[in-house]
């Protein structure tokens, strides 16, 4: 019979002799700091020294060629009484808040709408998240040429629709620009916004809106009392994300206005670019890359504590 | 369905999102529609009586044929497409590898290297591309695909991991012991039994970084000078514009042609790329 | 050979002492059962055996080699999961390969075992099927096979069968007995379930809290239970019990309280002498009571009401009330009662506990 084999009592054989290396990589801690070290070691060289060396670029006076000497907060002062750095700041603080919240508002109304079952419904999706695909210079150059002082085809609808008679120079007029910019950010924006919340509406199970409905909750009651309430953490972390990106763009501008005209559409990464390689200072480019940090500073925070607060539920 | 009298359908439902949808994706059609038009048609003021936006009677392929042939449109889609794929792979490299020790396994600090690496996810390319050109130039790996490849994993690498952790989160980890049990050492267990298990997650980070790497422009515009070396995004923002004038019909050809790889990978992989946003956004 | 020892194991995770000093020997081919309710340590102690967690102290051997620093692969066991752990991406005969595989077997070799192996279990019709597949009772067999397979020196049982519905679970219990006959490999089976610790063991090993409560064969551990917990943790329904004073009448000690007036059997008054005017917990067994009869000594038995009667066709079981308490008997199915009737309930002397109220251990 076949397993006579197994009721044999055979004597408990030695362990294998294993090498160092073996049994090294058996220990959790040992195996777990080589799985990290790639990682570790490109996001050192890549991510933390070019920040150390940043900050140091912002205390000298370095330029491209030449290696600066130390000059403490010269650069934080000059760029404090730069007036191209405050408007940079201003057209960053609107870009931002102006987009974020547009972006809010359309994404979740489309996330609403996406919500329900319809014919297409999977396809439609596919599609609309196209903007956030697609590479975003390449929009972007779409938008400019939609926009071209000439030949906009916006302007030829609203011609033809009667609202104007004289063009609209969408991007070279100082007052229309960052609206113009705005408009873009949001169009690539909203997407992800709407998927993103599309995603956090379907966690929310169709029973509580049912239990709403039948205490007599009309729709914007029942989407003010329990789908807002239970959409709020997703929203906060899309919304913290999508901040600290918008704060620190340049694609956008850089292709559309390159930061004019006259600084209309100017933001810290467009201005730190044209200073640190435009023109080669790159101490003071540097310098202006680095008013990015405390908004980044704050999204991490905020961030930390709110996931220890979640993860502690 | 969405329900309601059909007058409240179409104000509330189809009116908005059919607008949304036209709002959201004419720029790609004004993209198709430019690329097939002659010049001829292309360069008519926006009041000018003849201006016919939306179709075309003589399409051509004009644009496009220039752009292959007298642009080195062909070298950036190649470069671009060595460098995505690098940048890819050595971040699923690292992401894989780094997302099993932070969720698999014990050990000392677990905590901090995932919110360190957590954070560098959310440090932007403006903060650090001006003194990264200076890295980049020390390393004498400027005006190379290698600037790139080794510098992309930086923002593809977290978001890599983070992805994986999750998925790794809900493979139960009787797998890993049983597998240990049965003669496996960790190493193995990890490779034999976790990663197949976890593929479809590792397309899904693969095919959002692929899409990451192919869309950045910034670090690729100060890292590459020379025209050989560009990027598709670069490239064509800089180098079709001759002297102060666009040549929109090329510019638009490219922007299409570039956009397709890209899309063609969505195309196939819609339901990766959701799971890959919900799930980084879930966290 | 293959004896298991465990010497002084404890394991403490942070400030929780899951695992108190346990010491237990086991025999070459010895099925021995841990069983007790979740959080007792059973399961943490054979993952130590396993190799899963480190252990704080103490030492384990398998026959005269001390395995503590051994890694898993390295112990020569194998171990069968509640939630089976297949290995999903695989078919099933690659899961039960998978362990040869990683000791370098032959093909050839692999597929006589694995073969072998399926046979015995009888699924050799799905060893190209993949576990999601195959059903609860089906995926049970193939952890099993992969187990098997690998001819270890101990098999692990981490509550195989928790996962099976009750049914299929009396059926694996026997499959399971027949199994090891065959194979005669030394087992360390956990369970929560005292049936399947009484049905499986040839010893069976109580825990609770991280310690040892008693180690004996079940029968052993059913009729003379070392402490309280034992003896109400196994049997269904549980053994019944009651705070009694002993009391000192003519010579002879009495066990009683409001509901009852027992007349303690001479064998067990020499240990309670020490007890007189103490209050200790007395414990009988359901079907250990019976419906007095005229034939039944009046000292052995009390009056009781009827609360609820669950007629199980092999028994019927009353649930009364004695004075404040509330006890179970187990009876013959043919009595006919009815819910508030009064009668007289008569104990099996033979059958009674005595257990000390504070410290719990047995009289």
């Amino acid at each position: 019979m076949t397993f006579t084999t197994l009721a044999t009592p055979t004597a408990y054989a030695g362990a294998p002799r294993r090498g160092p290396v073996t049994r090294l990589l058996e220990d959790e801690r040992w195996l777990a700091m080589l799985l990290l070290l790639p990682t570790l070691a490109l996001l050192g060289l890549f991510i933390a020294y070019p920040f150390v060396e940043g900050v140091r670029l912002s205390v000298t006076d370095a330029k491209v060629g030449v290696p600066g000497h130390f000059v403490g907060l010269q650069n934080f002062e000059q760029i404090w009484n730069d007036d191209i750095f405050h408007v940079a700041v201003w057209n960053t603080c609107v870009y931002t808040a102006v987009a974020t919240v547009f972006k809010l508002a359309l994404g979740l109304w489309l996330a609403l709408l996406l919500n329900h079952h319809f014919k297409g419904k999977a396809i439609t999706r596919a599609f609309i998240l196209l903007p956030f695909i697609i590479p975003t210079v390449l929009s972007t150059l779409a938008w400019k040429w939609m926009f071209d002082p000439t030949f906009s085809v916006i302007n030829w609808m609203l011609f033809r629709l009667g609202v104007i008679h004289s063009r609209i120079n969408w991007l070279g007029d100082p007052n229309l620009a960052l609206i113009s910019v705005i408009i873009v950010n949001v169009w690539r924006g909203v997407p992800f916004y709407a998927i993103s919340l599309l995603a956090g509406l379907q966690t929310i199970s169709p029973e509580l809106h049912e239990a709403a409905a039948i205490d007599g909750a009309r729709a914007w009651q029942r989407f003010w009392h329990v789908t807002w309430p239970l959409l709020l953490p997703v929203t906060l972390v899309i919304v913290l994300f999508s901040v600290i990106q918008t704060f620190a763009d340049f694609q956008l501008v850089y292709v559309l206005t390159g930061g004019g005209p006259a600084n209309a559409t100017q933001l810290f990464a467009t201005y730190a670019y044209q200073l640190g390689i435009g023109t080669g200072l790159l101490s003071q480019g540097a310098t202006i890359s680095l008013a990015v940090f405390p908004v980044l500073l704050v999204v991490v925070i905020v961030q930390l504590l709110y996931i220890r607060r979640v993860e502690t539920h | 369905m969405v329900e309601g009298a059909l007058w409240r359908r179409w104000v509330f439902f189809y009116v908005p999102l059919t607008s949304f949808i036209v709002l959201l994706l004419f720029p790609f059609y004004w993209m198709i529609v430019t690329t097939v038009r002659p010049d001829s048609e292309l360069y008519r003021p926006w009041n000018a009586p003849n201006y016919a936006p939306f179709w075309t009677t003589h399409p051509t392929l004009v644009h496009i044929k220039d752009l292959l042939t007298e642009t080195l449109f062909s070298t950036w889609m190649l470069n671009t497409m060595i460098i995505s794929i690098a940048a890819t792979a050595i971040s699923l490299f690292c992401g894989l590898l780094a997302g099993y020790a932070l969720s698999r396994l014990k050990f000392p600090f677990a905590g901090s290297l995932g919110t360190a690496i957590f954070i560098t996810y959310l440090v932007p390319q403006t903060l650090l591309f001006i003194p990264l050109a200076d890295v980049i130039r020390n390393f004498r790996l400027g005006d190379s695909p290698w600037a790139l490849i080794l510098t992309y994993p930086t923002f593809l690498i977290p978001f890599v991991t983070w992805l994986m952790m999750g998925y790794f989160k809900s493979i139960p980890k009787e797998l890993e012991e049983c597998a240990r049990i049965d003669g496996a050492t960790r190493w193995k267990a990890m490779v034999y039994i976790i990663f197949p298990i976890a593929v479809p997650g590792i397309l899904s980070a693969g095919i959002f970084a692929f899409t990451l790497s192919w869309n950045e422009f910034l670090y690729a515009l100060v890292f590459l000078s020379s025209p050989e070396q560009k990027t598709v995004p670069v490239g064509v923002t800089s180098e079709l514009i001759r002297g102060d004038v666009f040549y929109w019909g090329e510019l638009m050809a490219g922007a299409l042609l570039g956009s397709i790889p890209v899309a063609f990978v969505y195309s196939f992989f819609v339901e990766h790329y959701v799971a890959s946003l919900t799930g980084s956004v879930k966290g | 050979m293959a004896e298991v020892h465990i010497q002084s194991l404890n394991k403490k995770f942070d400030e929780v002492h899951a695992v108190k000093d346990v010491n237990l020997g086991i025999r070459d081919k010895e099925f021995v059962v841990l069983v007790g309710p979740s959080g007792c340590g059973k399961t943490t102690t054979l993952r130590m055996v396993a190799g899963l967690e480190s252990i704080t102290s103490g030492r384990i051997l398998i026959d005269d080699k001390i395995i503590n620093e051994l890694p898993p692969m390295d112990r020569d066991i194998a171990m069968v999961f509640q939630n089976y752990a297949l290995y999903p991406h695989m078919s099933v005969y690659d899961n039960m390969a998978f362990g040869l595989k990683m000791r370098k077997f032959s093909r050839a070799d692999i597929a006589k075992r694995v073969q072998d192996a399926a046979e015995i279990l009888g699924i050799q019709q799905l060893l190209m099927r993949k576990p999601r597949q195959l059903s609860g009772g089906q995926r049970q067999r193939v952890a099993l096979g992969r187990a098997i397979v690998r001819h270890p020196q101990v098999f692990l049982f981490d509550e195989p069968l928790s996962n099976l519905d009750a049914k299929l679970r009396v059926q694996m219990r026997v499959e399971l007995k027949k199994l090891h006959d065959r194979l005669g490999t030394t087992a360390i089976y956990v369970t929560h379930d005292q049936v399947e610790a009484m049905t499986l063991g040839d010893r069976v090993v109580v825990m609770k809290d991280g310690l040892v409560q008693q180690v004996g064969e079940p029968l052993e551990l059913y009729n003379e239970p070392a402490n309280l917990f034992v003896a109400g943790f196994l049997g269904s329904p549980a053994m019944n019990f009651a705070t009694v004073e002993i009391s000192e009448t003519n010579g002879s000690l009495w066990a009683e309280n409001e509901g009852m007036r027992i007349k303690v059997p001479a064998e067990i008054a020499g240990r309670l002498g020490r007890h007189v005017r103490d209050e200790v917990t007395m414990g009988i067994r359901p079907e250990d009571l019976h419906v007095a009869s005229a034939a039944d000594p009046t000292e052995l038995g009390f009056d009781a009401m009827i609360e609820v009667i669950e007629k199980l066709g092999s028994e019927i079981l009353l649930d009364v009330a004695v004075g404040s308490h509330t006890m179970v008997a187990s009876v013959d199915p043919g009595i006919r009662v009815n819910v508030h009737d009064r009668l007289r309930l008569a104990l099996n002397p033979e059958r009674l506990h005595f257990f000390n109220t504070q410290s719990e251990a047995v009289i």
